[in-house]
């Protein structure tokens, strides 16, 4: 089981951080096919939230296939979004780390790496690569 | 379904003064709304009027259908927590409930009983001597019991410590999940509202300056930063709700249904509580210029005036 929670500072809306924390509990394999969701009214008390906003996260997560609630009982995870790349994880984080000290002995900051990561990431990704 | 809230050129004066002036709304069932504006917008005046405390001087209001107070039922089909949550100072937490029990026909002893054996409230306290959050949940509990499908609340957190503040939005948002009542409540804070409301209202200056689902509406703001510009020279579709400038720069929060295509722009998501200010800004600002009329360069400036 996860728990959730909200920054209200983000200007992402509440119910897309519910789905964003979701999906990022499945990339990296802290939720797993079978393993229940908080329920939704376990949610709106532990976060004092809208069961709307609890409701329109957890139908998207249906409506892309991750999850299946069974009446009465609960929302379930049916899908998984890490299996095939989990196991590379590991590698590509040591590779990333050894990166990072590079970057950071070449003299650059927080936020030079990061704007360099985002600027890397969004030419990848026009270019089709990624 | 029936709207809970349907208000077609609903307005109340006091003598001369309009406190209320040209609201229409239609609210859904099964929303929880945010009514948000400063003090003295009218807020308080607007659910007076949807529970049946104040009669129209002008327009008319429906609530679940019905005429507001019109009949027992109707009364029983509406919760109501006035502004700092009046309670008898005498009479103790269990008198309260025996009284709810007495005055409702459709009152849920049990829940009211759970409710306060969650909250540790001892039956025998006197209501005089509870703290501010206790009252109010106090009030809660009897608004609760009686199983309204609308629950109307008039600045429920307004004065209340932020972890009661915290306790009292976490026992409306269960009560809303578990029964589905529709809820309106009001605050001058849009962080108290930010959380628990899917569907929003604000009043400013006795008129309702915008309503709707508060996703389409974040959808539908952005905010554009770029060279500066004139605000009359943005597309028809585009409706500017504030306007800033430097002599180089223009910034704009505007409503639009279609994209923001001018590749002169920085599109900006806009949160909540700025959207809301954007327009309690536009709405002073378009009360004062009513005032002094002198300053049209000011308002054409502004852009967006009405």
């Amino acid at each position: 089981m996860i728990e959730f929670h909200l920054n209200t500072t983000s200007g992402v809306s509440p119910y897309l951080q519910l789905v964003q924390q979701v999906r990022r509990a499945l990339r990296l394999g802290l939720l797993a096919e079978g393993d229940q969701l908080p329920t939704v009214k376990d949610v709106v008390s532990r976060l004092a939230i809208n069961p709307n906003t609890v409701l329109k996260a957890y139908r998207e997560l249906e409506h892309s296939g991750l999850v299946a609630a069974r009446a009465g009982v609960g929302t379930f995870v049916t899908s998984t979004l890490s299996n095939a790349s989990l196991a590379a994880h590991g590698p590509l984080r040591v590779e990333l780390q050894r990166w990072l000290t590079k970057a950071r002995r070449a003299g650059l900051d927080d936020e030079s790496i990061e704007a360099l990561f985002q600027d890397s990431f969004r030419y990848l990704t026009d270019e089709g690569v990624a | 379904m029936t709207d809970v809230l349907d208000a077609q050129g609903l307005g109340k004066r006091y003598r001369k003064r309009w406190a209320l002036r040209d609201c229409t709304l239609q609210v859904p069932a099964g929303r929880v709304v945010g009514l948000v504006g400063p003090n003295g917008a009218g807020k308080t005046t607007l659910l007076h009027l949807a529970v049946g405390l104040l009669a129209p001087s002008a327009g008319t209001v429906g609530v679940l259908g019905g005429r507001p107070a019109a009949s027992p039922t109707q009364l029983g089909r509406v919760g109501f927590v006035a502004q700092e949550t009046p309670l008898y100072a005498a009479l103790s937490v269990a008198d309260h409930l025996k009284f709810g029990a007495w005055l409702n026909p459709n009152w849920d002893a049990g829940i009211a009983a759970r409710r306060i054996d969650q909250l540790g409230l001892d039956p025998k306290q006197r209501a005089g001597k509870l703290s501010g959050g206790q009252r109010a949940q106090l009030a809660l509990t009897l608004a609760i019991a009686k199983r309204p499908e609308l629950l109307v609340l008039d600045e429920p957190v307004a004065s209340l410590d932020p972890l009661a503040r915290h306790q009292f939005l976490q026992h409306l948002m269960e009560a809303a999940a578990d029964d589905g009542v529709s809820i309106v409540l009001s605050s001058h804070l849009v962080s108290d509202l930010e959380r628990v409301c899917d569907y929003l209202i604000v009043l400013v200056d006795s008129r309702v300056q915008v309503a709707g689902d508060v996703d389409d509406l974040l959808a539908c703001h952005h905010r554009l930063i770029g060279p500066r510009r004139d605000a009359d020279r943005l597309p028809a579709n585009q409706e500017v709700i504030e306007a800033s400038h430097t002599d180089r720069q223009s910034t704009f929060v505007v409503r639009t249904d279609g994209p923001v295509l001018d590749p002169a722009w920085t599109v900006e998501q806009i949160g909540l509580e700025d959207l809301v200010l954007a327009y309690m800004r536009r709405a002073s600002n378009t009360a004062n210029s009513n005032t002094a009329n002198n300053n049209t360069a000011n308002s054409a400036n502004l852009g967006g005036v009405e």
